[in-house]
């Protein structure tokens, strides 16, 4: 008798590698899955709650200066090195892999006002208070060796910032005015001045080279011309803006930090309205940094918190604070875009993640897919109410909630003054400003 | 020093100080004019030489003296008449003098030209020179702007971002300047320039290559020869066919078809001599062919042609055969539908009963109530389905009913109304009989497709989003007032919500974020009904409330149906296709198939339409019933309270407003919120940004590993909302379903 045998493929059960998950046979007909919709909406919300548990940005705090932490800077070179100017006028460079101090140079008497890094990545500049550039080299000195800088400026005023051209031996300085200086020179090319107030911090043009962008404390932004020497144009504002920061990846935008708690962004050839006004901040925003994907900024505040804003949200995604954190004073995105450091008024430089619940180290394939499955859900469900919800949610410490809310009655107040001046004038009579609008006093051409 | 001689030189200096404007090559000689102080400055002078004489100090200060207005170059004074100098006062004397006419012209060119004017101050100047840069930094930087746009657009973008391979160029091409300067070169590049071999490219000589070109002379006339005889071949069939489509004789075109059809049945014959199967085949399609022919019901008589042909069919002698070639074929396909198919089994003998020819109204309503599936039929025009409305009993009669023997003598007009009346009759008989069944069908149910109820209840509830977005937009255009027309119409004011919500609060477990969800869902008061609404719609398993006896109302019922189901009446024969609706037919055929495969077994609008009755049924306001039994009278088992108590004690609620879909007949319009739903849904304002998704992919494209499931959706979706052109607004939804439809084919 001959005995039929069921029989199947074995590539059809049996896995390749022992390390691949088993095989199971699945029916894709749709009609089997009815709930496939609800499933994936319920994977969804739990991949939200789970991103808010794993939100833990904080990675470390680099001590060791002995005050506040008043300048940072990036190695253009090696992702791993930070260079920071603290107020006793001590820079000290760091290795980030290590979290440690790799040297420390008493570089100036008093702040140590600004600090940058060469575009090659060999030496960096300091200005401080004892009016003086100085060009150090960024290996430390050989055995034996002095503690020397490279080259020594001594200038007539106080610089207070100064920023290195993205391709060339050139750097500026500001002050009372702006001097762009050739580095083997001891003199400046050029001076530009317009006004006579001090200028607080000067911005290369990553993009466009020969563009700078400066602030000064009479409330204004300032845009120049290395090229031909002369200022483009100026915007004056409600309030004084303490720095800008050109988006790395559009020429013409820059965002500035304003002391009115705000943030605007501007296309640097329309400047009687800002792009975007960025507002969530409690107090004076003291520092910005554009990611290098030029998609987000990073934005310090005097409020002890600082903020991840995207660039076209006048809202911010993302707060970070620490009850150890001070006034942040500044700010400064890494060239991988993955992590933020913020140095602040307590001595210390933190590392952050910027991306609060992104996984640390090497992933492995399926945990690749696990993370992109999981993105793509949160994105696709991302307005329905639940997962809205949890996915908003940030806690803050009392001293800023407690402002917000307070801010929030006053906005209030005003809008509804101004709603109510409105209704009760001849039309026509009075107009709405818009909040863009409303903190341009004036553009000078 | 004396004090004197400090004094003076203190003089001197403040002397040298007004005089730096002056030229420094100006003589600083004491002038003649200042004979006052002259001797006193002799004497000083005189002093100095005597003091310098000891030898230690020999360098001597340069004189200062003031400067005067009336120093005079070239002994020119204007001395005494204490004017200014002018130029004809120059000019006087040379004109005498010939020799100096050349000069004489310059100065009077010189004399006539006006002053130049006053520079501008320097503020004004620096304006200018700030406005020409910033104006070229700007333009600089607009070039900029295409890549800039392209970047935030862009779906996603990968860092770093690729920057593109310089394509490989021989140093040639790169360097023009490039030439071959030493001895060997040159006389390696004179050879390859005399042979005329290549320099730059190093794979062919420009011989080589239209060698290559070239083609073998027998070929080449070859395949001249095949092109002429393809070109006149094709021109001539081209003739052919404009001619044999000209040509308008009836005859000629009944014969070709009779021709056809012969052929056709030959053919088979022989097939089924030869190749049995073939043939079993052969007539397998045939036999489909006719059903849906039989389906498409061309021949009821009841188009556009068959109606203005009863009207002739009076007057003319043509028309009526023509009719009555139409109902014999007619005849034919409904009395052979018995052995046609198992499905249609029920038909065929409400059919049979007819015996006689059976009115093509009655057919079509037959067809509605429980046809194999109404999305096998074709799309109506809306001018039948206004004709379907009506009574049928008020429908027109376009039928000029003759049996097939009569063909060929003429009958006078008044036999042929007597025959018409008596159509009538029997015709309305049968509607009777066929309303008494009529509860049948929707008992009877057919297995559900419950993955294409999901479909269905998904896509209603996406066309009632749309609805309500659409009304809503509208309400707020209207409602808005002048101010917050004004802010609205400015982007920035618009209060964007804050991303982030903050609170002092930490929610660090799973837990924790659960009540943060659930807390969501009840702050949000405002939500519209939306997405899942139509999935929530109450299904009650009751059957088909309406009781057989109200005819009236049922009849008005079953039209309402009809206006859904309705098909379009065509016909075709099988054995005899017909030439001009061939192309048309083999689409929709695909089509059709399509659609069959997507519904098998699963008639999707009757379906809706019941759960429209039941939806309709339970949001009625029910009337409160508040006798109590025992009240005033016995009570027990068995025992009710009195008509009368009853009346009095019944509370008839008001009817409610009128249902918003009330002539709406494809669409439930559900006005209660559903709290639990409520929760889950998007708000109204994210409604935006999800179409605005759902315009890039599919709502229901699940993104997992699931995802070729999606395919399979998607199909039925497309091929629903192609057919389904009755869902109101779900115009924009099927455009996005067909278009994802396109890529998956793609």
């Amino acid at each position: 008798m001959k005995v039929k045998m069921l029989s199947r493929n074995p590539d059809n059960y049996v896995r390749e590698t022992k390390l691949d998950l088993q095989r199971v046979p699945r029916n894709y007909d749709p009609t089997l899955h009815p709930f496939e919709v609800p499933r994936e909406y319920v994977r969804a919300l739990n991949a939200t709650k789970l991103e808010r548990v794993f939100a833990k940005p904080f990675l470390a705090s680099l001590d060791g200066h002995r005050d506040g932490v008043n300048c940072l800077a990036k190695h253009p070179k090696s992702l791993a090195t930070v260079l920071s100017g603290a107020c006793d006028g001590e820079v000290r460079i760091w290795n980030l892999t290590k979290r440690k101090c790799i040297r420390t140079i008493q570089a100036h008497e008093g702040f140590v006002r600004g600090i940058c890094t060469r575009f090659c990545g060999t030496s960096f500049f300091t200005v401080g208070d004892d009016k003086t550039v100085k060009q150090w080299k960024m290996d430390g000195p050989g055995y034996g060796e002095e503690e020397e800088p490279l080259h020594t400026i001594l200038g007539k005023t106080v610089y207070t910032g100064i920023d290195h051209h993205w391709k060339e031996a050139v750097f500026a300085t500001c002050g009372q005015q702006v001097d762009i200086w050739d580095e083997q020179r001891t003199s400046p090319i050029c001076s530009m001045t317009w006004g006579f107030d001090s200028i607080s911090s000067v911005k290369f043009n990553p993009i466009e080279t020969f563009l700078l962008g400066s602030c000064a404390s009479d409330r204004n932004i300032v845009l120049y011309d290395m090229r031909q020497a002369t200022p483009l144009k100026k915007v004056i504002l409600d309030m004084r803006t303490n720095t800008i920061c050109w988006n790395p990846m559009e020429a013409f935008i820059f965002t500035a930090a304003n002391e009115d708690y705000n943030l605007y962004t501007f296309d640097m050839r329309a400047l009687d309205t800002p792009v975007m006004v960025h507002m969530d901040h409690v107090s004076a925003v003291l520092d910005v940094d554009y990611s290098p994907t030029g998609k987000e900024f990073v934005s310090a505040s005097f409020d002890k918190s600082i903020r991840i804003f995207p660039v076209d949200k006048s809202r911010s995604r993302e707060v970070y604070h620490t009850k150890r954190m001070q006034h942040v004073i500044c700010v400064k995105w890494t060239s991988d875009s993955k992590y933020i450091m913020c140095g602040s008024d307590e001595m210390n430089i933190r590392l952050w993640k910027a991306n609060a619940s992104e996984k640390l180290g090497v992933l492995t394939s399926r945990e690749k897919a696990a993370k992109d499955y999981n993105q793509k859900l949160k994105e696709k469900f991302q307005h329905h109410p639940h997962i809205k919800r949890i996915a908003r949610h940030r806690h803050l410490p009392k001293s800023i909630y407690s402002q917000i809310q307070e801010q929030r009655i006053m906005k209030e107040a005003r809008r509804r003054k101004e709603v109510n001046r409105l209704k009760h004038s001849k039309p026509g009579s009075v107009s709405i400003v818009s909040e863009k609008k409303k903190h341009i006093v004036a553009v000078v051409k | 020093m004396s004090a004197a001689g400090v004094a003076e030189s203190l003089l001197a200096l403040s002397q040298q100080e007004e005089l730096e404007d002056l030229p420094k090559d100006y003589p600083l000689s004491p002038s003649e004019d200042e004979e006052d102080i002259d001797g006193e400055r002799k004497h000083q002078k005189l002093l100095e030489a005597i003091s310098s004489l000891d030898g230690n100090n020999r360098w001597k200060l340069a004189e200062r003296s003031e400067a005067s207005l009336k120093v005079s170059e070239f002994n020119v004074t204007s001395e005494g008449s204490g004017e200014k100098l002018v130029l004809s006062d120059l000019l006087g004397p040379v004109k005498t003098s010939s020799s100096l006419a050349a000069v004489k012209k310059q100065l009077n060119r010189v004399k006539s030209k006006k002053t130049v004017e006053l520079p501008l101050n320097k503020e004004e100047v620096e304006r200018i020179h700030r406005e020409v840069a910033f104006n070229k930094t700007s333009q600089a930087l607009s070039k900029w702007d295409p890549i800039v746009v392209k970047n935030r657009q862009a779906e996603q973008l990968v860092f770093p971002l690729k920057k593109e391979q310089s394509a490989f160029a021989p140093i040639e091409h790169v360097l023009s300047s490039w030439k071959a300067r030493t001895p060997l070169e040159q006389e390696v590049f004179n050879l390859l320039h005399k042979n005329k071999q290549p320099v730059t490219d190093p794979l062919l000589t420009p011989v080589e290559k239209a060698s290559l070109k070239a083609m073998n002379l027998e070929e080449a006339k070859m395949r001249r020869a095949e092109l002429q005889r393809a070109r006149a071949l094709q021109s001539y069939y081209e003739a052919r066919a404009r001619r044999e489509k000209k040509i308008k004789s009836k005859k000629y075109r009944k014969v070709l078809k009779k021709g056809k059809a012969k052929k056709a049945l030959k053919e088979f014959e022989k097939l089924q001599k030869e190749n049995p199967t073939a043939a079993l085949e052969e007539l397998e399609k045939i036999e489909k062919a006719r059903m849906m022919e039989r389906m498409s019901l061309k021949h009821q008589n009841s188009g556009k042609w068959a109606k203005s042909k009863a009207i002739m069919a009076k007057y003319d002698l043509e028309a009526r055969q023509a009719m009555q070639e139409q109902l014999a074929r007619n005849k034919e396909l409904t009395q052979k539908l018995q052995a046609a198919s198992e499905s249609e089994e029920e038909e065929g003998d409400v059919e049979e009963e007819g015996e006689l020819l059976v009115p093509d109204a009655v057919n079509e309503i037959q067809m509605d109530a429980d046809g194999p599936n109404p999305w096998m039929l074709r799309n109506h025009s809306s001018g039948t389905k206004e004709a379907r409305i009506q009574d049928p009993e008020q429908l027109p009669e376009p039928v000029a009913h003759e049996t097939p023997e009569s063909e060929e003598e003429e009958r006078p007009g008044a036999e042929e109304e007597i025959l018409l009346n008596e159509f009538e009759e029997r015709r309305s008989l049968r509607k009777k009989a066929e309303l008494n069944q009529d509860t049948k069908p929707v008992s009877r149910q057919e297995p559900k497709d419950s993955s294409s109820q999901e479909v269905l209840s998904e896509l209603r509830a996406l066309s009632q989003k749309l609805n309500k977005e659409n009304q809503s937009g509208k309400q707020k255009v209207s409602s808005a007032r002048t101010v917050w027309v004004v802010q609205r119409k400015d982007p920035t004011e618009e209060e964007e919500e804050p991303l982030l919500l903050q609170r002092p609060e930490r929610a660090q477990t799973v837990e924790d974020l659960e009540e943060l969800g659930k807390e969501g869902c009840f702050q949000n008061k405002e939500v519209p009904r939306s997405v899942l609404e139509g999935q929530q719609l109450e299904r009650n398993p009751n059957n088909h409330p309406g009781a057989p006896k109200e005819k009236k109302k049922k009849e008005q019922m079953i039209d309402l149906q009809n206006l859904l189901t309705m098909k379009s009446p065509s016909v075709k024969s099988l054995a005899v296709p017909m030439t001009i609706e061939e192309l048309e037919d083999e689409e929709e055929r695909d089509q059709k198939q399509m659609i069959k495969e997507a519904f098998a077994g699963d008639d999707v609008i009757r379906d809706f339409l019941k759960e429209k009755r039941e939806a309709v049924e339970a949001s009625k306001p029910k009337d409160v019933d508040l006798t109590l039994p025992g009240w005033g009278e016995w009570g027990g088992v068995g025992l009710k309270p009195s008509a009368k108590k009853r009346r009095r004690f019944l509370i008839k609620t008001p009817e409610g407003p009128p249902r918003k879909d009330k002539n709406l007949p494809n669409v439930i319009i559900n006005e209660k919120r559903n709290v639990h739903a409520a929760a889950h849904q998007v708000r109204e304002r994210e409604i935006l940004c999800c179409l605005a998704l759902l315009l890039g992919r599919n709502i229901l494209a699940l993104c997992g590993k699931e995802r070729c499931v999606i395919l399979t959706t998607e199909s039925k979706l497309f091929s629903f909302s192609r057919t389904g052109s009755e869902m109101n607004n779900s115009r924009l939804i099927s455009a996005v379903l067909i278009s994802d439809w396109e890529e998956v084919e793609a």
